[in-house]
């Protein structure tokens, strides 16, 4: 059956609405910092001042009234803004609580469906502790390991390229899970192109496999036999990368030094490793790299 | 018009003790004056009194943390009006969101500013972090309050989820039912996670346990999610705005590119520290005369 009815809903449903300003947030915003950051670039290739470190920018202004009258225009916009979209959408409310009733899908509000995504490629501890904890963790440690003096207090692009890169990557990976996790899944969280009618009873005839079955390794084998592949590779993943970047690009490595340069590169394979699992779950139905008698990875 | 009144206030209401009492500085209509009178307000001096030109443009802050704050405010002020109308019980929670439509005056529109204040609130935090690591602002000397400011993002959106459960509809139900089933796999503290065996869990007594205040979302989950939202997440988000407020000033104010005077910062207070000292110390501390 072909109906855009479930996408239509599932795109008009209250809480979803907020997912519309976010994509027009993020290519808004996106753009205005590009275009600032080119803008600036310019300036530093022909020697002249940033934008914001310009004369006329750099001179000192009274609060009252050059930032409070900003600040009561932007507030009142806002205001405004929020009054009429409370005027005209109502906060939803389904039936009472029932815990004997499940909705399918049974979904959490959209800011956290990057996370519920993830429980699609990992077992629960990972997706919804260790992956949160690692966010959390990986961004408070942003400061501590971008020690480049450069593009402090204005945007800029050549500045500071592979931070940007780096930071752009982790953003739009979150935000397409997020957009994908809110529209595009629907019963069964099996996916639903946007016309595509959710039928509660879709099978998806994928059987998942490990990576050991894969390799047509018997599965009653001992774990650590059955397993050494896995723990090869991944042990590989983990140590010979950072020795090869380290090797090949040494400028990296010694403007980090040991201790900066361990917890930046653990970090950049996780990101990597993230969509590298989603990919091959969505192209050879890969379950789980490795089995352990406690996790499974 | 209004020239009898300007009279009046002139000649009857500034110069009285009254008015003397709440505003100490003469009217706005000059720099001093504006300055006294942010300086003088406990809200306006969170501001400096001057400050670059650039950092009072929409197009380098995006005026997100701003938003972020004013949204945290109307938050505060719409649940403090939502407390009276609502029971934290299994029994009266859904029906008193229900009359919020149908009985309280404004009571519809009053939920939907909560809720929708909420979701923008997110999209503020978020967008506030997307501006500060595009303009490079969390580098020397403001690392502490990026950091600061991570501890905040977590705690807008655990500030969602407590909320999204007390309407206590299908919804909430499932959507706090997803979420907290992730606890079940907390590696050593949930009773599936990783290692819990070690400790003992079972699913009555492990870390989600602890969460729901039983094996599933119920009565007292409710009461749990509606202390947590309602007065003890908002006193530590209160608590660590009050430090990032005090941080953006105390790190030199809005970032900008002349911040190689300001890396300098910390060798500056030192320095001022140190002269401080020897000043005090230079004191002669006279002792009162005794007439
Ligand atoms: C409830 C959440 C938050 C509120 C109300 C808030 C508020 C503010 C305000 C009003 C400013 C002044 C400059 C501006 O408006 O951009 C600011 C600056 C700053 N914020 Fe936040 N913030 C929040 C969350 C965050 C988050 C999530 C981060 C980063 C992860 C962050 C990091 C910073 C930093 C580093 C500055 C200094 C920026 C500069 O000097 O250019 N804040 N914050």
């Amino acid at each position: 059956m072909y109906s855009f009815k479930n996408f239509l809903d599932i795109l008009t449903t209250p809480d979803n609405v907020p997912i519309l300003l976010l994509i027009a947030m993020i290519v808004a915003y996106t753009w205005i910092s590009f275009h600032k950051a080119f803008d600036n670039d310019k300036r530093l290739a022909q020697g002249r001042p940033v934008w914001e470190g310009e004369p006329h920018n750099q001179e000192k202004v009274h609060t009252w009234p050059h930032l409070l009258n900003i600040e009561f225009i932007v507030s009142i916009i806002a205001m405004a803004g929020l009054t009429l979209w409370s005027t005209f959408l109502n906060a939803p409310l389904e039936d009472p609580a029932n815990n004997s009733v499940t909705p399918n899908p049974s979904k959490a509000p959209w800011y956290f469906l990057g996370l519920q995504e993830m429980l699609v490629y990992f077992d629960p501890w990972i997706a919804g502790v260790v992956l949160p904890g690692i966010i959390v963790v990986g961004l408070i440690a942003i400061p501590y390991i971008d020690t480049n003096p450069k593009g402090n207090g204005y945007y800029s692009w050549r500045d500071r390229r592979f931070a940007i890169g780096v930071f752009l990557f982790g953003w739009f990976l979150w935000m397409a899970l997020i957009i994908e996790g809110t529209i595009l899944r629907g019963p069964g969280w099996n996916f639903f192109m946007p016309g595509e009618y959710w039928d509660v009873h879709k099978q998806v005839a994928l059987v998942n496999i490990n990576f050991s079955e894969l390799l047509n390794i018997d599965p009653k084998t001992f774990w650590l036999a059955r397993e050494l592949p896995a723990i090869i590779i991944l042990g590989l993943y983990f140590t010979i990368t950072p020795f090869l970047v380290a090797k090949f690009n040494k400028k990296f490595y010694e403007d980090l030094g040991l201790v900066r340069y361990g917890v930046t590169i653990m970090l950049l394979l996780l990101l990597v490793g993230l969509p590298v699992k989603m990919i091959l779950r969505l192209t050879i139905n890969l379950k789980y790299i490795l089995v352990t008698p406690w996790f499974n990875i | 018009m209004g020239s009898k009144l300007q009279d009046f206030l002139e000649s009857q209401v500034y110069p009285s003790q009254i008015w003397q009492s709440v505003i100490r500085h003469g009217k706005p209509v000059n720099d001093r004056n504006r300055s006294l009178a942010v300086l003088g307000n406990v809200f306006l001096h969170l501001h400096p009194i001057r400050l670059p030109r650039y950092a009072t443009k929409y197009t380098y802050t995006w005026g997100m943390g701003g938003l972020s704050f004013l949204l945290f405010l109307v938050e505060t002020v719409t649940g403090i009006l939502l407390m009276f109308y609502y029971h934290p019980t299994a029994s009266l929670a859904y029906g008193d969101i229900k009359s919020l439509e149908f009985d309280v005056p404004f009571g519809m529109i009053l939920r939907n500013m909560h809720r929708w204040g909420a979701h923008a609130m997110v999209l503020a935090v978020w967008f506030h972090m997307f501006r500060v690591f595009m303009t490079g602002s969390y580098k020397k000397p403001r690392e502490f309050n990026w950091a600061i400011g991570v501890i905040l993002l977590t705690i807008t959106l655990f500030m969602s989820f407590t909320g999204y459960l007390l309407p206590w509809d299908q919804l909430a139900m499932w959507a706090i039912t997803v979420g907290t089933n992730m606890a079940r796999a907390v590696p050593l503290l949930g009773h599936e996670g990783p290692f819990s065996n070690l400790l003992g869990l079972k699913i009555d007594n492990d870390i989600r346990f602890a969460l729901l205040g039983g094996t599933r979302v119920g009565g007292p989950t409710l009461i749990r999610f509606y202390v947590l939202h309602c007065i003890a997440v908002p006193f530590v988000m209160s608590f660590i705005l009050s430090i990032h407020f005090w941080r953006i000033r105390k790190d030199g104010g809005i970032s900008g590119p002349q911040s190689a005077r300001l890396a300098n910062l910390n060798k500056v207070t030192q320095v001022k520290a140190a002269e401080g000292k020897k000043k005090v110390e230079g004191i002669k501390v006279e002792a009162p005369k005794a007439e």
